[in-house]
């Protein structure tokens, strides 16, 4: 087993880096299922979301374009292109991981940013097998226990706009991009983003105006010469 | 309805993850998706930001929500914890409903 080359003294930093962003991603989660019940959906549909679709930004996306009006196929667009990083993140993983038949479909589904950065941090790919393994799970636990607490308050409240629950998805997403705007470009995009999408928005339905934004950005990204 | 879109999305999403571990890495390491894919989710949360701050349905509208972005553009920019962003929004917006 890959845990035998590992020190016991490697596997404790680890552990404790995973509970410590396994613990943020809690109180993230809180905020999604508050988010999700707040925007329709039901405590199933919201834990549904966190045990299967298991990817932050794509969850909060389908929940808010529900929330604000847009048909679920909109959100639904909307979750799987933020979701085709993922596969980048598995691209870098696939020759750290080496896992094939169903510990790979189990390992598929952690991947995301938080387990990859964990991985791709560690020295040795035993170590970065360890690390992945002990922040998914870590992760999975705390992101579903912290949706479930978070749906289950919001259900409490009748009227989630007393709250100002309403002006919490923009927030979300905010502090989701924010880390993704260390450069210019990223920050032109950015404005360029939301203002293309404020222009579509009076003419499409809602949501169809990310969907625009996501084709544009593709073409811009194909189109554009190398860097 | 929305059970079905919520599951379909779940799959997508799944598919993805799966289809980095398992696809022949030539096809994703082209160059040109390398630079696009990592573009894709700056451009959709910046639209996701300005669409669910400044609209309701399809009409533009200036309200309370503007006012909680900013508070929280200062949260993010003081590098708060998520929750703390997304709280300290949520609060602005109830408590300017409030006056």
């Amino acid at each position: 087993m890959a845990a035998a080359q590992i020190s016991s003294q490697t596997r404790r930093a680890v552990i404790r880096d995973a509970l410590g962003i396994g613990i943020a991603s809690g109180a993230y989660a809180i905020s999604f299922g508050a988010i999700s019940t707040a925007a329709g959906l039901s405590l199933l549909q919201t834990c549904a979301l966190s045990v299967l679709m298991f990817t932050g930004a794509s969850q909060f996306a389908l929940v808010g374009v529900v929330g604000a009006g847009g048909s679920v196929w909109a959100g639904a667009a909307t979750a799987a292109l933020l979701g085709a990083r993922n596969a980048l993140y598995g691209l870098r993983l696939s020759s750290v991981l080496e896992q094939h038949g169903l510990k790979r479909a189990l390992a598929a589904h952690f991947v995301i940013d938080e387990t990859t950065a964990m991985a791709i941090a560690r020295e040795s790919p035993a170590e970065s097998r360890f690390a992945f393994w002990a922040t998914g799970v870590v992760l999975f636990t705390l992101w579903n226990l912290g949706t479930l607490a978070g749906a289950l308050a919001t259900h409490l409240v009748p009227d989630p706009k007393v709250l100002g629950l309403d002006a919490a998805p923009p927030a979300a997403f905010l502090a989701l991009l924010a880390p993704r705007l260390r450069a210019r470009e990223p920050i032109a995009i950015a404005l360029a983003a939301g203002m293309v999408a404020l222009i579509c928005l009076p003419f499409v339905p809602a949501g169809v105006p990310l969907l625009i934004v996501a084709l544009l950005v593709a073409l811009f990204g194909v189109l554009r010469s190398p860097a | 309805m929305i059970w079905a879109g919520v599951l379909v999305a779940c799959a997508s999403c799944y598919a993805l993850k799966l289809a980095g571990l398992s696809l022949p890495a030539r096809l994703l390491q082209d160059a040109r998706v390398q630079r696009t894919v990592p573009l894709v989710p700056i451009a959709l949360l910046a639209a996701l930001v300005a669409t669910q701050t400044f609209a309701t349905g399809q009409h533009l509208v200036l309200d309370v929500r503007a006012a909680a972005l900013a508070v929280a553009v200062v949260a993010v920019l003081l590098r708060a914890p998520f929750l703390v962003v997304v709280a300290t929004a949520a609060a602005t917006a109830a408590l300017l409903r409030l006056l």
